[in-house]
């Protein structure tokens, strides 16, 4: 049976030559980064190494790139460690309500510890109005976080805009560009950030290893203490193999990013060109401003993860947007935000398409998936409309 | 002298300025912990001129003993603390013998 994996945003498999790099860290070179005699120096050099070709990446400066464990840790140092530094300038924090859990559920937290924080709106197509921001910025305002590209709609969206607007008013700005970098030119000085999450596996690298841009002589609190790694704004002994992974994913990233976007971009657009044919079918997100490898949809009357059941029978490995559908059954904040009705946002299905995406692999995927919905409207319950559900009006669009 | 007899020596120097002097160079440490005050003020004091000034801004308590305990044991000239509203800034003066990067 065929295999394809069309789930790109979940994570990417290694590239051989990052895999390579990354060989002599687990095996002769295992010296800690901070001993003095030469394993522990090759080790160091490995990471300095590495911090150079990440910080290329996004067209930023060595020394501001701080590793972390994941894209996640990233998130979470951001924007602790800017709500702790300035708490004594203000406590009010914004962010928008498409944001991933660890953007969202760190400014909860902090709500709970006494900072105050608004959620910013999105339109039917999950695009954050530049307008809103400017008009929750109070004097209290310390962060604004707004995620570059949803992974769950692959919407991009304006941080450029945000970042001056936030920006002009004296305010610190962060971006989760974990989407984005490697997939699309991110660079520091366009995007007015002065804090940027990324992560290696989201661009051929390996698992475990994530950055944090910091803005040159930009305070932070450390949300781990400990030992001098990372200039002692993130302690714990380096894990050397996963950051020189990412600095070689990094290299190859920055050399090969149009040729990638080259190539996914119109299997994509084949893709929901070819999805939208079929009946009830919706795209969600915006259709210009998206992440290249990119196709998401709402399937009317049907679940998400029963075709992910019946496609992964087939032999494509595909998601259904977040956590909240895939593991609680409850309907996904991202899709609600954009005015997708719950029983309406069971039906989400994410495509993510990426370098070992072909032509061939999207025709079997052509084929396959309108069966798939066919099959499953003959047994659905609501094989004839959403009559008797709380609320069938439509939002999202062909 | 005992090393004890130095620290006392020294504790009873320590000085408080009323205003902030002007640095010749300005490293901001802030919310960053031991050891990174002394880490930073050894990599510093390498990229000034001898008889230059250094401020280490900072807000780690140790740094009030280990700031001037570390200039008094590398020859540094420690010039005093200015206490700012939620930080220390540490002023330290380069050995006039010492030359860029020793």
């Amino acid at each position: 049976m065929k295999k394809i994996y069309m789930d790109y945003v979940a994570t990417n498999p290694l590239h051989p030559d990052v895999l390579d790099a990354m060989m002599p860290y687990f095996k002769e070179e295992y010296g800690n980064p901070l001993s003095l005699y030469p394993p522990g120096l090759n080790a160091r050099k490995a990471i300095e190494g590495a911090r150079e070709s990440t910080a290329a990446l996004i067209n930023a400066k060595a020394k501001e790139i701080i590793f972390t464990s994941s894209g996640a840790e990233s998130n979470n140092f951001a924007i602790k460690g800017i709500a702790y530094a300035l708490q004594n300038k203000g406590t009010h924090i914004i962010v928008s309500k498409i944001e991933h859990h660890s953007v969202l559920n760190t400014a909860r937290f902090l709500e709970k510890s006494g900072f105050a924080v608004t959620y910013l709106p999105v339109d039917e197509n999950g695009l954050i109005n530049p307008e809103d921001v400017k008009k929750a910025i109070t004097n209290e305002t310390i962060l604004v976080s707004v995620i570059h590209a949803s992974p769950e709609i692959g919407t991009i969206e304006p941080v450029a805009e945000i970042g001056k607007i936030v920006k002009e008013k004296g305010i610190m700005f962060h971006t989760d560009a974990v989407s984005t970098v490697g997939n699309i030119p991110v660079d520091v000085e366009t995007i007015n950030a002065d804090l940027i999450s990324f992560t290696a596996h989201q661009f051929y690298g390996p698992k475990g290893a994530g950055a944090l841009y910091l803005k040159g002589g930009t305070r932070i609190v450390p949300l781990i203490y400990g030992g001098i790694q990372e200039g002692g704004r993130r302690a714990g002994t380096e894990n050397v193999p996963a950051i020189v992974g990412m600095g070689k994913a990094a290299e190859i990233a920055k050399r090969n990013l149009q040729t990638r976007m080259d190539h996914v971009t119109p299997l994509r657009d084949k893709l929901i060109n070819q999805a939208l044919t079929v009946e009830n079918v919706f795209l969600t997100g915006d259709r210009e401003n998206r992440l290249p490898g990119h196709a998401s949809f709402v399937v009317d009357f049907i679940e998400g993860e029963a075709m992910l059941l019946l496609l992964a029978g087939k032999g494509i490995y595909a998601a259904s947007g977040s956590a909240c559908s895939s593991k609680a059954l409850k309907a996904s904040p991202v899709l609600i935000s954009i005015g997708i009705p719950s029983h309406r946002a069971q039906g989400s299905v994410v495509f993510t398409l990426g370098e070992e995406t072909s032509q061939e692999d999207l025709e079997y995927f052509n084929e396959s998936f309108p069966q798939i919905i066919t099959r499953l409207r003959e047994i659905s319950p609501y094989a004839k409309g959403w009559e008797g559900t709380e609320d069938a009006s439509c939002t999202a669009k062909k | 002298m005992s090393l004890a007899e130095a620290h006392q020596l020294h504790n009873n120097e320590l000085t408080f300025l009323d205003n902030p002097i002007d640095a010749d160079a300005t490293t901001d440490i802030i919310y960053m912990m031991c050891p990174m005050h002394l880490l930073t003020i050894e990599d510093q004091v390498k990229e000034i001129e001898p008889g230059q000034i250094l401020a280490i801004l900072t807000d780690y308590d140790g740094a009030l003993e280990d700031i001037p305990d570390w200039c008094y044991k590398t020859g540094n000239e420690f010039l005093g603390i200015y206490e700012d509203d939620d930080h220390y800034k540490f002023y330290i003066k380069k050995h006039p013998d010492q030359k860029k990067d020793a």
